[in-house]
């Protein structure tokens, strides 16, 4: 690996934590459209920055577009609080303005400064080994990696420091303020964190981009985790996975490296929606059919429960009585006797002992719906569980 | 009302609105300590907006609200909220002991965090409200009922003198609502007051000892064997209070 291979990953591992850190919680407090809404419109202050400095790297810049960032936040909630539009609307109405203005004035003076559309909606991550900070004539590194490396160190400082006031106004604003632990502060602070971050990642991903590296690790963590400080660690492990991957992958396809890193964040995030343990998508499949079976058994058990006469009992009635298809009768039966619940005597069958108590049990759960008492009951079985 | 009866929470001329249009208008109420107290009144008469607005939540456009004399801002500390359940997000990625925690955070104050004695306060109200076999538990996985008692757990934690509950038996089954009314009535036996937003007119005179009728004015407040009779809940309800009562 050549030196400018490795600036690069480490660029892009920064750029991804940065945008991991707020994009978690941009993603549990439901406002990840709003990331797209800042991305968009943090063009205006980097532009007018440009203008000022002539300098991409300029901390004039990062202060530019963190303003119209939070300006565009409160322009979303001013519209949307004259009950007119709603939220989706008043975003959709905000940031467009905001971004043809920036448009506008990077094509009014295109011929004089070296700012071009392309760059700012999918930045350059090849390019930014080359862009260096010297200090007396001293190599001090890529400028983009100064950028990047002093906005993470800052959004950690914060995260750290003020990570029980997030948490809490993220999951209760009512009860923060009520505790005096303002969720307005909490609410702009996380806003100026995404703006800031926006513009450091800008250089690498560009604009659009920046949506995906903050909204998607945080998504695919979500589905995985019930913990909020796991959900934390594995958006960034997906983060900086995805970068390193995508750069790789770009190297091996010739293609655009934020493309690439862009491509596998989706194909993770795909991966997980259809596997993860828990929230995926073929363990929900799963569970549903394993519930409608477990509701078959209870049926069945109850049927049993209810008639003591052996011609209600036989086999061959079960089947034809309770009208199920062969299969799913099968499989019920199949359970019952896996779990000790029946026993078949000359095609008669009867509950044991068990399949006699499970069943009252069962139907004492739904009649009471007290919670306490199927407690036991909820890891051998799906039915009960939320 | 007896004069030497200490009043908790004092409201004079409380206005509140949304959009310039009054929810709450003009309220006088002063709750005496002590008392478990309902708010009764149909929907959107402004029950839930009178907590918040007492909470320091909402900002009213005229009146002054007082906690034992004082602004809210200064007396924090002697007030636990207990949000509606349906206000947050319960798929959030937390325990219900981080839940409970989270009552102590007013205590800690900004950027302190959380300790073993915060814990074992925690783990303390959790088994006061039934709930300490679920402390590891994802609170999505918790059925309503649960879910409210992990929220009075929360409130308890704050160890308050006043507590605000907002629909605390929304959506729970009938244990849960025992189970709460009975640690609500152990809460006014400590000397504690406790105002609570109620929907079942049937249950008042069973649960409380205080009422306030509420629709955008306040329409009685007072002792409920003095003032739950039919010419209040006429007021407060309209011509059909007795559809409402029944329901």
């Amino acid at each position: 690996m050549s030196s400018a291979q490795i600036e690069i990953q480490l660029i892009a591992s920064l750029v991804a934590i940065a945008c991991a850190i707020p994009g978690t919680f941009l993603v549990l407090r439901k406002m990840a459209l709003i990331t797209d809404a800042i991305s968009h419109s943090i063009l205006p202050g980097i532009v007018i920055g440009f203008f000022i400095t002539h300098d991409l790297s300029s901390p004039l810049l990062i202060v530019m577009a963190a303003a119209s960032g939070v300006l565009t936040v409160i322009l979303v909630e001013f519209i949307q609080k004259t009950g007119l539009v709603k939220e989706d609307t008043a975003i959709g109405l905000v940031f467009p303005v905001l971004f043809s203005i920036g448009i506008i004035l990077i094509s009014k003076n295109a011929n004089d400064v070296h700012l071009d559309v392309d760059a700012v909606l999918l930045g350059e991550l090849a390019f930014a080994p080359f862009d260096r900070l010297f200090i007396k004539d001293i190599d001090l590194g890529p400028k983009s990696l100064w950028v990047i490396g002093t906005i993470l160190i800052i959004t950690v400082g914060l995260l750290f420091t003020f990570f029980k006031e997030l948490k809490v106004s993220t999951f209760d604003a009512g009860l923060a303020s009520a505790l005096g632990l303002s969720p307005m502060v909490m609410h702009y602070g996380l806003m100026t964190v995404s703006s800031v971050t926006t513009v450091g990642a800008f250089d690498a991903v560009g604009a659009i981009l920046v949506i995906a590296l903050m909204i998607a690790p945080a998504a695919t963590a979500y589905l995985l985790t019930n913990d909020l400080k796991k959900m934390l660690v594995l958006a960034i492990t997906f983060g900086v996975g995805s970068a390193i991957l995508g750069y790789w992958m770009a190297h091996a396809l010739d293609a655009s490296i934020s493309g690439s890193m862009t491509t596998v964040l989706g194909l993770l995030f795909l991966l997980v929606y259809l596997f993860a343990p828990e929230k995926g998508l073929l363990s929900v499949l799963y569970r549903q059919r394993q519930q409608r079976i477990e509701v078959s058994l209870l049926t069945f058990l109850l049927h049993l429960a209810n008639h003591e006469e052996k011609e209600e009992r036989h086999v061959q009635h079960l089947n034809e009585h309770i009208n199920w298809q062969k299969v799913q009768a099968t499989s019920v039966l199949n359970l019952a006797l896996k779990n000790n619940m029946i026993t078949i005597d000359n095609n008669i069958v009867s509950l044991t002992d068990k399949g006699q108590h499970f069943t009252k049990e069962a139907i004492d759960y739904i009649i009471t719906n007290k919670n306490s008492e199927i407690e036991h009951m909820k890891d051998r079985f799906f039915l009960f569980r939320g | 009302m007896t004069s030497k009866e200490k009043i908790a929470v004092q409201i004079d001329d409380l206005t509140v609105a949304y959009n310039y249009k009054p929810v709450l208008w003009d309220i006088d109420l002063a709750i005496p300590e002590g008392v478990l107290m309902a708010i009764v009144g149909p929907n959107g008469a402004g029950k839930s907006t009178l907590i918040k607005s007492i909470l320091d939540i909402i900002k009213p456009i005229a009146g002054s609200i007082q906690i034992y004399g004082k602004a809210y801002k200064t007396q924090r500390s002697l007030v636990a909220y207990v949000p509606q359940k349906g206000s947050v997000d319960w798929d959030f990625p937390t325990t219900a002991l981080d839940v409970v925690m989270m009552g102590t955070y007013g205590s800690l104050g900004w950027i302190k965090r959380p300790g073993q004695k915060q814990k074992k306060a925690a783990l303390e109200a959790l088994e006061k409200v039934g709930m300490l076999a679920f402390k590891n538990r994802q609170i999505s996985q918790l059925s309503g009922g649960q879910q409210q008692r992990i929220f009075l757990a929360r409130a308890l934690v704050q160890n308050a003198s006043i507590y605000f509950m907002d629909e605390p038996f929304q959506g729970v089954d009938a244990t849960t609502e025992k189970a709460i009314i009975n640690i609500l009535k152990e809460l006014r036996k400590a000397g504690k007051t406790v105002i609570v937003v109620h929907h079942d007119l049937q249950t008042v005179p069973e649960y409380f000892d205080w009422v306030t009728f509420l629709n955008v004015k306040k329409i009685a407040t007072g002792p409920v064997k003095d003032i739950f009779n039919d010419d209040n809940l006429t007021k407060t309800y309209g011509i059909n209070y007795k559809v409402a009562v029944s329901q």
